[in-house]
């Protein structure tokens, strides 16, 4: 049997799975209308039979990942076109620009606000436009080096707050904490989460771990001798912490597969 | 068996009558909530109305003495209510309620809008007079009113000192090394394994006779990692214009696109081969997130490609793409700054970049004195708060001092 004739053979049973699954989705279907029945039996359906063909992925790539996949990427690139027209002109450049197109677009007009400030991004926008005119083209590198620019800038100041002077801020802390004396720490010495000696290394990991992961990211000078100990102490640190990320990230990712399989064992087949 | 059976029942029995007491008593209305007093929390005193400092003149900071019933005497108070108005004896209907504290609260920021037509919209250097209500359950009692006020708006913001203070010092430090650098200086940057292996991984793709997939996550162009990756693309492009090989650039926005176009584009030029660029090569597939890797794992299995880089801002994606490349039998290669995703890189791709090695990596390929400058002022600055780490605690371990803390309490850190 040919490769062509196993895809049509499969093509005709998945076709007759969808046609039966509809039929019974429509005649379990809860409301008064039969159309309402008949369309949620087919929505239904078709949710479960774009579901199983991006699953199918798992296997290898197939004319019904392909099919799910197209779908999904042109709907997703029509919205988009749709929701940027509809937020960026129509909610944000006709309601300063003119009267009666905030009318025409049932928008309410702004009148106070900063009219001639919109034209900058409005030019900028054009000029970015003339790439489809290859003679003068070049004038949208204007709008580029301006957003590159302008966003660099602007992020220059947040990101040295949270990724910079906030770190920087909460590593200095003190190693010894509540410390009196060396008697009394042994004597008092347990285990507690709230204890002085858990404090204590929690500090310590805090300080050798920012110390040690700066000098991994130190990039002027050769990782050798002990400043090669303490990168390599630095990259160990790093890696215990992806371990522990990584077992948190994909916890939370079961659950978006815990999220399918009851779609489709419950919503569809209603065996849970 | 029938006594087991019977204990079973019987336990069954009390906990069903268990839960249906809790039930009943949870139906039950609180008998607190019969206890309404009738006579008003005693006002709070002493209402203060100054302008909201380093704020760009829409602001008003109000400040009162707690209600006696605050907490204390009849302990009454529930919250305050802070209304506002252009006149002190305005009628009732006039006075507009600005926000709500909690009780023990001594003071609330009204921060409002510089839109004129916005509703929360509050003049700047107009009088205005506040007033601020003790609400008990269901009654409540006003302050006099406190003003006249004026928001005005300050040219400095005390709270950004640290940023003033940092960009200066990494100003000084990326003048100096831009300087050097330019001289001619040979300033050292440290080997980058998943740097170095770019130009062996393009090699692979032009004895295999198949593309090289370059992906710039899913930031947008003003994303500095995004921004790195533009300089990396610019050096695999010139690469791969050499070797007379393929490349293809799935983007998910279309700014990122139009740069990368630009990106490439030079890259052909600088090989001395504009003509073998092709504009296709670089395309935008779709803004979203999940139809985007839907797309280019699509393109992964489907065109096979000898090497996949993926260099910029990702989230969720990134193990998706990576696992499909391990698939597709895909030297890989990626690098991001987002801490989360690190881990799904480094087990599935054979080099991965660690954050700031992103920013290092382009400034390791181009070795350009602009690039070079700012990673060195970048690593000096690390230094400098690396020794003033170690002094700081030194100084506390030796003299016992808290002269850890302290520079940190002032309000703007």
């Amino acid at each position: 049997m040919t490769s062509k004739m196993a895809m049509r053979i499969l093509t005709a049973i998945v076709a007759l799975i969808f046609l039966v699954s509809w039929i019974t989705k429509s005649g379990s279907g809860m409301s008064d209308s039969s159309f309402t029945n008949v369309r949620d039996g087919f929505l239904i359906t078709f949710a479960v039979f774009l579901t199983l063909s991006i699953f199918s992925f798992l296997y290898r790539d197939n004319p019904f990942y392909k099919f799910a996949e197209s779908l999904y990427v042109g709907i997703s690139a029509g919205y988009w076109m749709c929701y940027g027209f509809w937020s960026t002109v129509v909610g944000n450049f006709v309601p300063r620009a003119s009267r009666s197109l905030s009318e025409f677009f049932h928008v309410p007009y702004q009148e106070h606000a900063d009219h001639i400030l919109i034209y900058i991004p409005i030019i900028f926008g054009l000029i970015l436009l003339t790439r489809l005119l290859p003679k003068i083209g070049w004038l949208s590198r204007w709008s580029l080096a301006f957003i590159i620019g302008a966003t660099a800038g602007l992020n220059l100041t947040r990101y040295l707050r949270s990724d910079f002077i906030s770190q920087v801020s909460n590593s200095f802390i003190p190693l010894f904490v509540d410390w009196k004396g060396v008697g009394s720490f042994i004597s008092h010495i347990s285990l507690a989460a709230d204890g002085q000696f858990i404090a204590i290394l929690s500090n310590w990991v805090i300080f050798v771990g920012v110390m040690c992961g700066l000098v991994y990211f130190f990039f002027s000078k050769e990782h050798k001798g002990a400043f090669g100990v303490a990168s390599r102490i630095g990259i160990w640190i790093l890696m215990i912490t992806f371990g522990a990320s990584f077992g948190y990230t994909v916890m939370g990712r079961i659950s978006l597969l815990v999220g399918r399989i009851t779609f489709l064992f419950g919503d569809w087949l209603k065996i849970l | 068996m029938k006594y087991i059976i019977l204990l079973f029942l019987t336990c069954l029995t009390l906990c069903l009558s268990q839960a249906i007491l809790a039930q009943t008593a949870s139906l039950d209305p609180p008998a607190e909530a019969a206890l309404v007093p009738s006579e008003p929390p005693a006002p709070p005193s002493n209402v203060r109305v100054s302008d909201l400092p380093n704020d760009d003149g829409h602001g008003i900071q109000v400040k009162w003495n707690l209600s006696p019933d605050d907490g204390a005497g009849a302990k009454s108070v529930i919250s305050y209510d802070i209304y506002r108005a252009d006149t002190p004896d305005a009628p009732d209907s006039l006075w507009k309620k600005v926000g709500t504290a909690v009780l023990g609260i001594k003071s609330y920021a009204d921060k409002g809008e510089r839109d004129a037509g916005s509703r929360d919209y509050l003049p700047k250097h107009t009088n205005l007079y506040y007033r601020v209500y003790a609400v008990g359950a269901g009654v409540r009692s006003a302050a006099a009113a406190a003003g006249p006020v004026q928001a005005t708006d300050d040219w400095f913001n005390d709270m950004k000192v640290p940023e003033l203070v940092f960009c200066v010092v990494f100003l000084i430090l990326t003048v100096r090394f831009i300087n050097m650098a330019k001289k001619g200086a040979d300033l050292y940057v440290r080997p980058l394994a998943g740097i170095e292996a770019i130009d062996e991984a393009i090699g692979r793709a032009t004895e295999m006779g198949k593309p090289i997939l370059y992906v710039l996550g899913i930031g947008t162009a003003g994303d500095i990692a995004t921004i790195a990756s533009f300089t990396v693309l610019g050096r695999v492009a010139r690469k791969v214009a050499e070797y007379q090989t393929s490349m293809i650039v799935p983007c998910i926005d279309p700014v990122v696109m139009t740069i990368a176009q630009e990106t490439v584009k030079t890259g052909y030029a600088d090989a001395g081969r504009p003509d073998a660029y092709k504009e296709d090569s670089v395309y935008y597939v779709t803004s979203q997130q999940f139809p985007y890797v839907a797309a280019v794992n699509g393109t992964i299995l489907r065109e096979k490609p000898a090497t996949n880089i993926y260099l910029g801002y990702f989230a969720a994606e990134s193990l998706l793409l990576a696992e499909t490349g391990v698939l597709a039998g895909s030297i890989q290669i990626a690098g991001t700054d987002q801490v989360s995703q690190l881990p799904f890189f480094v087990v599935a791709c054979d080099y991965t970049l660690l954050g700031e090695e992103l920013y290092a990596a382009s400034a390791y390929l181009g070795r350009e004195p602009l690039l070079l400058g700012t990673l060195k002022a970048q690593d000096y600055l690390k230094a400098i708060v690396l020794v003033c780490m170690i002094a700081l605690l030194a100084l506390r371990v030796i003299t016992g001092a808290d002269v850890i803390r302290k520079p940190f309490d002032m309000p703007w850190w």
